[in-house]
């Protein structure tokens, strides 16, 4: 066992058991925390993929951005931060086969591909080409530069959005 | 190799060759030899920030036309010495209703973010922790820890005042961090990469991107003053309305840790004005001899701590509205047009030597920067006749 793998049980082991926490405590604020030591145990996935950029802007994005604004919201939206009601309601059988279906056939799936034993160097080169091959295929008129745009340009329409109901209009 | 040319390869390869030697396989002698690597650094960094409390309290001294601290040792050197044993000495109070754990992860996360920082940071052309080619993203993803520290510190304080502190602190952080970006990005564009080692390089030479885009330097000096929550931006600090923000309910040491991570990252914002804008460590005889280049960097790095200093000492407060239309309808603006300018210029001129190259930038700086103030002027002249003059009363 190499070093690598260390890292890997170890971050796989806090995703999980934080994922875990997210859905089973009742403090919600509490539940936000967790999500971002879920999100930055997959930054260290990352990482170990030798995607450093995806690491950088997984924590720039998931925990800068998006789970301050979680806790934002639910610190202006909630009187109460702990909840009562029930954890679970009647569908949940149905959604644990469904969850346990959609693991197997990943496992399965995954079985399958050459992939599996190889490393991540070996199949799309060093952090450094990566990162220029991602950058050319965002914005290469023959690739991903129309996806990209929409991207933007939904994004500023999300924006122009939440300013106005969020406008005091007089 | 020897020590004085390339230090830190120098004792790694002789750690290397004395753990092996021991017996150890070199995975563990490597492990090993990084881990003293981490914290050498650390704690370098640690020993400059005591040494920073000095440095802070000496030069607001001389803004203000006082001594500052004279007593503890020559020019009172010593003085942050009593001040951290008084920090350690005193109670450690957890407030009612607080949420321990994550009311004692806050000051801890806060400096970490800092400490952070000092991975990819450039000390000289040998001393440095990783080169990695994200750097500046990676400068982005630190902050947000520390944005994240200050909401889990105003939130697990059961304090409304800490509540409060917390939520200015977090939505000025978060407004500037765009015209920071964009100000990150223009060192990017010159240099063609997010590496702080490759930036540096270009820079040698007395290429200093300071002169190619000083209005890049200046935007994300402003930008970085927001974003460290000093003055003319502390909004989280206001004796009469919310106290002294996030950090009220914090005594002692956590305290401490605040303020040293608030210092520390005052320093560290420094450094990186030295390494985007003002040539890092570069300087006469740098290449050669690493150790002269690290005295490069933290000279530069101190000028760029003095000039925040400069700013908080002598810029007064700033209220919450107009601080955020300052960074929406002024900052984030002309870092765009600045962004554009740069790009347009830099693609134009970059085949055709380094002096029409830099001037090109140069003036397109200063024409950018000009056409800023007169519409800033304009603007601000309309106001004014908007609001009219107010008719005396003594005529009614």
């Amino acid at each position: 066992m190499d070093a690598s793998q260390v890292i890997f049980i170890l971050s796989a082991a806090l995703i999980v058991a934080s994922a875990l926490m997210v859905v089973t405590t009742r403090n919600l604020i509490h539940a936000a925390l967790w999500l971002i030591s879920t999100l930055f145990g997959v930054a260290v996935l990352y990482a170990l993929l030798e995607a450093g950029f995806l690491a950088v802007v997984q924590v720039v994005v998931y925990i800068g951005a998006i789970a301050i604004m979680f806790i934002f919201a639910v610190m202006l939206t909630r009187k109460e931060l702990r909840d009562r009601g029930a954890q679970v309601n009647a569908a949940w059988p149905a959604a644990a086969l469904l969850g346990v279906l959609t693991f197997g056939g990943l496992l399965v799936i995954f079985s399958k591909w050459d992939g599996l034993g190889r490393l991540p160097a070996e199949m799309a080169g060093t952090s450094d080409a990566m990162l220029s091959q991602l950058g050319i295929a965002l914005t290469s008129p023959d690739l991903f530069v129309l996806p990209f745009e929409v991207a933007s340009i939904l994004l500023l329409a999300a924006l122009i959005g939440s300013v106005y109901v969020a406008m005091n209009k007089k | 190799m020897s020590f004085w040319t390339d230090p830190i390869n120098f004792v790694n390869h002789w750690l290397m060759l004395t753990l092996t030697g021991w017996g150890l396989s070199g995975f563990f002698a490597s492990i090993i030899a990084n881990l003293l690597g981490i914290l050498l650094l650390i704690t370098a960094a640690m020993v400059l920030d005591i040494m920073l409390v000095w440095v802070e309290r000496k030069v607001v001294a001389r803004f203000q036309g006082r001594l500052g601290p004279n007593r503890v040792g020559p020019y009172g050197l010593f003085q942050p010495f009593p001040d951290i044993i008084k920090l350690i000495i005193k109670e450690d109070i957890t407030p009612e209703g607080a949420d321990k754990v994550v009311f004692n992860i806050a000051p801890i996360l806060s400096l970490a973010s800092v400490i952070f920082l000092w991975a990819v940071v450039p000390l000289a052309s040998t001393i440095y922790g990783v080169d990695l080619n994200v750097a500046l993203l990676y400068l982005v993803a630190a902050g947000a820890l520390g944005t994240l520290s200050i909401i889990m510190a105003g939130w697990s304080s059961n304090n409304k005042y800490a509540l409060l502190g917390a939520f200015r602190q977090v939505a000025a952080m978060i407004s500037f961090e765009i015209p920071m970006i964009v100000a990150l990005l223009i060192p990017t564009v010159l240099a063609g990469s997010l590496s702080l080692k490759v930036i540096t390089d270009f820079q040698s030479g007395g290429k200093w991107f300071f002169l190619l885009s000083p209005l890049g330097a200046v935007l994300f000096l402003i930008s970085a003053i927001a974003e460290l929550g000093r003055s003319p931006f502390d909004l989280n600090e206001g004796e009469s309305e919310i106290v002294s923000g996030y950090h009220i309910e914090y005594t002692g040491m956590k305290f401490g840790l605040f303020y040293a991570g608030e210092l520390l990252h005052a320093f560290t914002f420094g450094g990186f004005l030295a390494v985007l804008f003002f040539g890092g460590w570069h300087g006469p005889w740098a290449s050669t001899h690493p150790f002269l280049g690290a005295f490069y960097f933290v000279a530069k790095a101190m000028f760029g701590y003095w000039l925040i200093m400069w700013v908080k000492y002598t810029v007064p407060r700033i209220r919450i509205d107009h601080m955020l239309a300052f960074n929406w309808k002024f900052l984030t603006p002309v870092a765009f047009a600045l962004l554009i300018v740069t790009v347009v210029v830099h693609s134009l001129l970059k085949g055709l030597g380094f002096l029409p190259y830099a001037l090109g930038l140069f003036l397109s700086n200063v024409l950018l920067g000009w056409i800023t103030l007169e519409i800033l002027r304009a603007t601000t002249r309309k106001q004014r006749l908007a609001l009219k003059s107010p008719e005396p009363v003594a005529q009614h």
